[in-house]
């Protein structure tokens, strides 16, 4: 489905990605771990076209996105959860959700907004409570609904469980499994690996702007290197 | 959004056209009967040229969430655009004024486009720099072109004269209406709510799959269109123009209209025009005073309301209906 082909990202003089290549396969869930600073969120803004590759390609179904504009990138169902969650704080859940339909018609708008709500039972509750007065919990649900408003058929989500308490840690990847199984095929980013790994089909381990391992979630949890590296022990 | 039951949009737009043409009927019943004099008539004009002005400048900093100051370039391109055309067309020019006005607000909407594409990568403190830059070019290239040219175009510095006086309180007025009818409506289509985004968290609108330099682009072109529209204005108010008239300080006067007024908000920069012009006149009895009275007000209205006189909020008929009618104030939604 989306495929990554030996791209190089810079930031000015810094190298930040180096050669990567990785694939995502249609219904998988595929997660990039790695410490601090390892590219994992370089690599999906690159994907979504916030950066652009020097060199390679990134093909999403079967299209080359390497130089197509990011608004673009969102109507054809590559669609980013952005780090830090990101809400329009001033708007209430229910107008950012619509915000999220921008790419859709407007008639197919209220029956997106029911399946968001129904899915997320904690956003149908708050409708018209003001975002920025959400928990992180609750803001990291609403910025996944954003997301799902536009029917994406691949989701990126950058560290969702950023600074949240373990059980809505919990909740979020149970949320992520949820997501999967209606069909979405997710890229998920994250610094919790054990989490990530329980949930991902395949992984990749990055370190400074390359894959130093990959294989199947099990396959990774279980390598001494990710073990000592990423799992404590 | 609303549950209440709503009038039509065309019976709403209707009404408020109605109310708005018995003002504009008063004022020229007022003006003929000379209970508002020569004098007064003209501050009047001025207010409603900076009542455009500010509505769209607030454009670019309440609704974008940018600081353009390039107000005064903006303006002289509408001006001297308009000016010229009224001088060189033979034909009746209060007949032809809207089309001179229409024109200044094209070229001057077509000078937001070649500035903004670019000045519209950067953001905050370096955009309000570079616009401020740009207005002065527009005002040296104004003051020279003739000279290095070998054209007789703008006069330079020796006065764009006999400019049609065609701007009147009617006309003034009218365009109030137009400029806040259109800017309304964009800001309530699809296109506004694009806009807004972006204020709100560019990352976000981004990722919701909006094109940020095409609206960003617009709202800078919408703002240059009617500051323009106020320069086409102000030169048929003038009738004389010179280029030391569209220093920085104005585009500086403008943005202050649109602060106190409260960013964001369309009816704060209306009432804000009307307070920040009108109360310099009356202080003309302090004469020597007047300037330290007016910026004290300044300094104490921004202490006492930082947000600005309405915040980003708007005036709406409803809540005074809903006072009077004794029905309960609704519960604020944001």
């Amino acid at each position: 489905m989306l495929k990554v082909d030996n791209i190089n990202v810079y930031y000015d003089n810094i190298h930040a990605i180096k050669n990567l290549s990785f694939e995502v396969m249609d219904g998988e869930i595929v997660t990039l771990i790695g410490a601090n600073g390892a590219g994992k969120s370089t690599t999906l803004k690159t994907i979504s076209g916030l950066l652009r590759t020097k060199t390679g390609g990134i093909q999403f179904m079967g299209e080359e996105l390497k130089s197509t504009a990011p608004h673009k990138i969102v109507a054809k169902g590559l669609v980013q959860v952005p780090e830090g969650r990101r809400m329009f704080q001033n708007l209430t859940v229910e107008e950012n959700l619509e915000m999220g339909a921008f790419t859709m018609p407007p008639n197919e708008i209220p029956d997106l907004k029911d399946d968001i709500f129904r899915r997320f039972p904690r956003l149908s509750e708050r409708r018209k409570q003001v975002a920025g007065t959400l928990s992180g919990g609750e803001q990291q649900m609403l910025a996944m609904g954003r997301a799902l408003m536009s029917r994406p058929k691949l989701l990126m989500l950058d560290e969702p469980s950023m600074g949240l308490a373990p059980l809505l840690v919990d909740q979020v990847f149970g949320i992520i499994a949820e997501m999967h199984s209606s069909g979405v095929t997710i890229l998920l980013v994250e610094q919790n690996a054990s989490m990530a790994l329980a949930v991902a089909d395949r992984g990749y381990v990055l370190e400074t702007g390359k894959i130093v391992l990959s294989g199947s979630g099990k396959e990774l949890r279980e390598s001494d290197q990710v073990k000592k590296a990423y799992l404590g022990g | 959004m609303k549950t209440r039951k709503n009038l039509p949009l065309i019976v709403k737009y209707l009404i408020v056209a109605a109310v708005y043409a018995l003002f504009l009927l008063a004022g020229n019943l007022l003006i003929k009967n000379k209970v508002i004099g020569l004098y007064y008539t003209k501050v009047l004009m001025v207010v409603a040229i900076n009542m455009i002005l500010a509505v769209s400048l607030n454009i670019g900093t309440g609704y974008l969430g940018q600081l353009p100051l390039g107000s005064a370039g903006f303006m002289a391109v509408g001006a001297y655009a308009s000016a010229i055309f009224m001088r060189k067309v033979p034909i009746d020019p209060k007949l032809i004024f809207p089309v001179g006005i229409i024109l200044g607000g094209l070229v001057s909407g077509l000078f937001g486009l070649i500035i903004g594409l670019p000045a519209l990568r950067l953001k905050g403190d370096y955009l309000a720099i570079i616009t401020l830059g740009f207005a002065e070019i527009i005002r040296i290239v104004i003051l020279n072109i003739d000279k290095a040219l070998g054209i007789t175009l703008t006069y330079g510095a020796a006065n764009l004269k006999n400019i049609p006086k065609t701007t009147t309180f009617t006309n003034a007025f009218i365009w109030v209406f137009i400029a806040c009818f259109l800017i309304k409506a964009m800001m309530n289509s699809r296109h506004g709510r694009a806009i807004l985004s972006i204020r709100d968290n560019e990352i976000a609108a981004e990722s919701c799959g909006i094109n940020l330099t095409f609206y960003k682009t617009m709202a800078f072109v919408v703002y240059a269109f009617f500051t323009g529209v106020g320069g086409a204005l102000y030169a048929g108010y003038l009738g004389i123009l010179n280029p030391s008239g569209f220093g920085f300080a104005k585009s500086i006067d403008i943005l202050v209209i649109v602060v106190l007024g409260g960013m964001g908000s369309m009816t704060g920069s209306v009432i804000s025009s009307a307070v920040l012009t009108i109360v310099p006149e009356l202080l003309r009895a302090f004469s020597d005073y007047r300037m330290i009275v007016y910026s004290l007000l300044l300094i104490i209205v921004m202490i006492f309301r930082p947000t600005g006189l309405m915040g980003t909020k708007e005036f709406n008929p409803r809540g005074i209906m809903d006072f009077f009618m004794g029905r309960k104030k609704r519960k604020e939604e944001r």
